[in-house]
């Protein structure tokens, strides 16, 4: 009986069954979905390119493109592309968000990760997850009709559609995903780096400022920056806040136009294969660039520069 | 198919079950086996004794070729399992499913007490609930372990207490009908009263299979093994009947002096 | 010893300042948000009714319901889940159970990361490259949908992958070591421990898709329409580009119109997310080994 069975087990080491065939196969499928993420990431590039292509050979200038702030892009006698404004736009847009932001976010966190405790921390949590979960249009629309009104009212200006207000909501909506991603870099520290501090004598804020938060500066500059390419490519809260009017500015009350939102404000008005179209993409394309190159930076401050 | 030469092999040790020729076994480059030549006989309890480190382990996830696992691990030599060539196989898990494995730290799977016992018929095709019951119920009762959980086969396997689960692992590894039963220090996580019932569990199985008990306690092994193996170092020293090598008759110093528990 | 208990409450003092500070900021972080709360509720609660919910807009859309764009809105996730939930949860399967440690694995991290870090409008120009002009979609659900899927396929990739990651390798090494094949071992142990896990990321996935306005915008949801859309090839009314129409495209809307729809747009995501901690947090009380 036994050695029977043996001589079937032994022939059953070279049959594959049907089983070793389904997992064959759903090793190539997972692998496929595994892959995807580059099939898209590279498809998204692509196809922007496909579309943006023509314009970039027949009339893209890029000293024009970069340097000019006249952006006059469906004139039929003498178009304008010239896209420094809305650079300027989206820069001071964004850069008055991360002044916001990032104290906030980098004070929750270390309130969330180093002070609270048990329930409050857990509400915290929640709290900052829900913020970070509301659309960026109803943050749009929260912009032009609560903020707008109040700042017309406190800085007695004539718009309230301006830097500021774009501004504020912006560093509103990125500041709970810098803060969830601050506080998993502090969570990252070791618990030993503390309790050796503590065991020195040192109190609690000295062991944040002295141990924690250098070594978890990689992790909270990481965290800044996806703050950065958050606000750069956020487009309808920015749509909605800014007053969308191309302009060099001057002061945080004038209103401004961004990259993002002049797509998502002409691409509806353009017919496809015009240069109006063409340009779009191409600040597509741009827009691309350098949110991968935001992207990379992050992870690769985030992970540290480790050879993989 | 069995080659003629590999017949020959086969009908001049009809009982053997593993044979094992020059393995070496390397992580990167550090070695932590060399040179390993041995074999098992078949319905023999074989103990491999010996300290940490010793390879022990290692030998044994080269049994059931579990080094395909572990990404830096590299396999030399020759492994005969029934006279088959474990290397040539073209279907690696009908191999594992023929040998039975039990760790040193219970691994009761988050599945219903039934389904822990179950599953590895159920992969291999049987679906009729009446002969799962059949099964569960024989290896439980086997593992000494169907008194105490009968009335609860669908509560978690993994919420079990350790000694519990460590029965649970046996009971599971059973019920593949293995022709191997490989147990790696299974009594670290088991209380002394458990470990005694699980070695009369075992002095009954070697009648139906073969047993490759690897043991931190060198008193199991003089209770259980047939014969023994002393690793030390990432080398076999020695190898013989255990009554032989627990009488002093042991060929190496090392082996007397590790036995005497001189060091370890 | 005087010196040293002097320097101690000095300490003490500071540190109690900085928690205070810490604090602080933490709730201005978080007032802004329930004023705003307050504000919608307070603007937009009147308007909301059984009526509101469930009638078409009239009146040029400064009147009547939502209906159209609610139900677009569910059209245009189910077709995204249907796409990405495969996907996402495949991908998870290889990163967790396959990926060998190399730089193929990295790439594809990095490429999950800039899915879910390239602008939303970057992703709506891709849309209509892809799905809307080369595939011949047209601005469709189908072109909306698929637009959004890959959007979001972060969402589900990330938390899938972390619920599988939960699972013991033990209980891998265990079924491993009984013969059962990879694949087996990942549907009979691995999943079915993961799968309440991949749900909240699913659920948040929900959340997401239903708040996106730019993907959808030149892909497939239409500022009006007089019909609901009779299949995937068809356009729709979106409940988020709704409120950005009713707020910045059309004159003479009652100032509670985009207030309520605002406000259910929002009930709606925080309804998905609050579920989806809940549950998280209903999961992790359950223990399971």
């Amino acid at each position: 009986m036994q050695q029977g069975g043996n001589k079937m087990s032994h022939d059953a080491f070279d049959r594959r069954t049907t089983d070793w065939y389904i997992d064959k196969l759903m090793q190539s499928l997972v692998f496929i979905g595994g892959i995807s993420a580059i099939i898209f990431i590279i498809g998204i590039f692509v196809f922007i390119t496909m579309e943006g292509m023509d314009f970039v050979i027949s009339r893209l200038d890029p000293v024009e493109f970069f340097t000019s702030e006249y952006w006059f892009p469906s004139d039929e006698d003498d178009p304008e592309f010239g896209i420094l404004a809305l650079i300027a736009g989206t820069a001071s847009v964004t850069g008055l968000a991360m002044l916001v932001a990032i104290p906030f976010a980098l004070g929750a966190a270390i309130y969330v990760g180093e002070f609270a405790t048990g329930k409050t921390r857990e509400y915290l949590k929640v709290l900052v997850e829900l913020l970070a979960a509301i659309p960026s249009v109803v943050w749009g629309f929260i912009g032009l009709s609560i903020m707008n009104p109040l700042i017309i009212d406190v800085f007695d200006v004539p718009v309230g559609l301006n830097i500021l207000n774009a501004g504020i909501i912006l560093g509103l909506m990125a500041a709970p995903i810098m803060a969830s991603i601050a506080e998993d870099a502090l969570k990252a520290v070791p618990d030993g780096y503390r309790e050796a501090a503590e065991a020195m004598g040192a109190t609690r804020w000295q062991v944040i400022f002295k141990v924690v938060l250098p070594a978890a500066k990689n992790g909270l500059l990481g965290a800044v920056l996806l703050g950065v390419g958050r606000g750069f490519g956020e487009t309808m809260a920015v749509l909605m806040a800014t007053g969308h009017s191309v302009n060099m500015p001057d002061s945080i009350f004038d209103s401004v136009r961004a990259l993002t939102a002049t797509i998502a404000a002409e691409l509806g008005e353009t017919a496809v294969g015009s240069d109006h179209y063409g340009v779009l993409f191409t600040i597509g394309i741009f827009l691309f660039l350098i949110t991968f190159l935001i992207n990379l930076t992050a992870d690769l401050i985030v992970r540290g520069v480790r050879k993989g | 198919m069995v080659s003629s030469a590999e017949a020959l092999v086969k009908d001049a040790n009809q009982t053997l079950k593993l044979d094992v020729r020059d393995l070496s076994i390397y992580y990167g480059d550090t070695p932590a086996l060399e040179n390993v030549t041995l074999d098992v006989r078949e319905h023999e309890i074989f103990g491999i004794i010996g300290p940490a480190n010793a390879g022990k382990t290692s030998f044994l996830k080269t049994l059931n070729r579990m080094d395909m696992f572990t990404s830096n691990m590299k396999v030399q030599g020759d492994i005969h399992f029934n006279g088959f060539d474990i290397q040539k196989t073209r279907n690696i898990y009908a191999l594992r499913s023929r040998i039975g494995v039990v760790f040193p730290l219970p691994v009761g799977l988050p599945l219903t007490i039934y389904e822990n016992v179950a599953l590895s018929p159920r992969l291999s095709g049987i679906r009729n609930k009446a002969d799962l019951d059949v099964i569960v119920e024989r290896c439980l009762t086997r593992a000494a372990l169907w008194d105490e959980v009968k009335d609860r086969l669908d509560s978690l396997g993994s919420l079990l207490s350790g000694g519990q689960q460590q029965r649970l692992t046996i009971a599971r590894a059973l019920s593949q009908e293995p022709d191997v039963l490989m147990l790696d220090e299974f009594s670290i996580a088991v209380d002394p009263v458990t470990t005694m019932r699980i070695e009369d569990v075992l002095k009954e199985l070697k009648s139906e299979m073969t047993i490759i008990l690897v043991t931190n306690l060198v008193q199991q092994a003089r209770r259980l093994a047939d014969r023994t193996a002393f690793f030390l170092e990432g080398k076999c020293v020695e190898i013989g009947d255990t009554e032989d090598l627990f009488t002093g008759n042991a060929k190496e110093q090392s082996t007397i002096d590790y036995i005497e528990g001189k060091f370890g | 010893m005087f010196e040293i208990s002097e320097l101690n409450k000095r300490n003490r003092k500071t540190q109690k300042l900085f928690q205070i500070l810490f604090m602080m900021m933490t709730l201005l972080l978080i007032t802004p948000v329930l004023i705003i709360l307050g504000t919608l509720i307070y603007k937009g609660g009147s308007i909301i009714s059984v009526d509101f919910l469930f009638t078409h807009p009239t009146d040029g859309m400064t009147a009547g319901g939502i209906f159209p764009a609610l139900f677009g809105t569910v059209w245009i996730v189910a077709v995204a889940l249907l796409a990405s939930v495969p996907i996402g949860v495949a991908a998870a399967i290889y990163l967790s159970e396959y990926a060998p440690d190399n730089w193929l694995t990295r790439i594809i991290n990095l490429a999950i990361i800039n899915l879910a870090g390239v602008p939303s409008i970057v992703h709506a120009l891709f849309g209509v490259g892809a799905f809307v002009i080369f595939f011949k979609f047209g601005t469709s659900i189908l072109a909306a949908s698929l637009t959004l899927a890959i959007m979001t396929l972060p969402v589900v990739i990330v938390a899938s992958r972390e619920s599988l990651q939960a699972v013991p390798k033990a209980f891998r090494e265990a079924c491993w070591n009984m013969g059962a094949t990879r694949w087996q071992t990942i549907r009979r142990v691995v999943l079915p421990n993961a799968v309440s896990g991949i749900l909240t990321g699913v659920i948040l996935e929900v959340s997401r898709t239903t708040g996106e306005t730019a993907p959808i915008m030149f892909t497939g949801a239409a500022f009006f329409l007089p019909f609901l859309p009779q299949s995937v090839f068809d356009q729709t009314m979106a409940l988020s580009l709704h409120l950005f129409v009713v707020s910045t495209q059309v004159p003479g809307v009652p100032e509670e119109l985009p207030y309520g729809v605002a406000l259910v747009l929002i009930a709606m995501v925080l309804l998905m997310n609050s579920i989806s901690i809940a549950f998280r947090m209903y999961l992790r009380g359950k223990k399971k080994w």
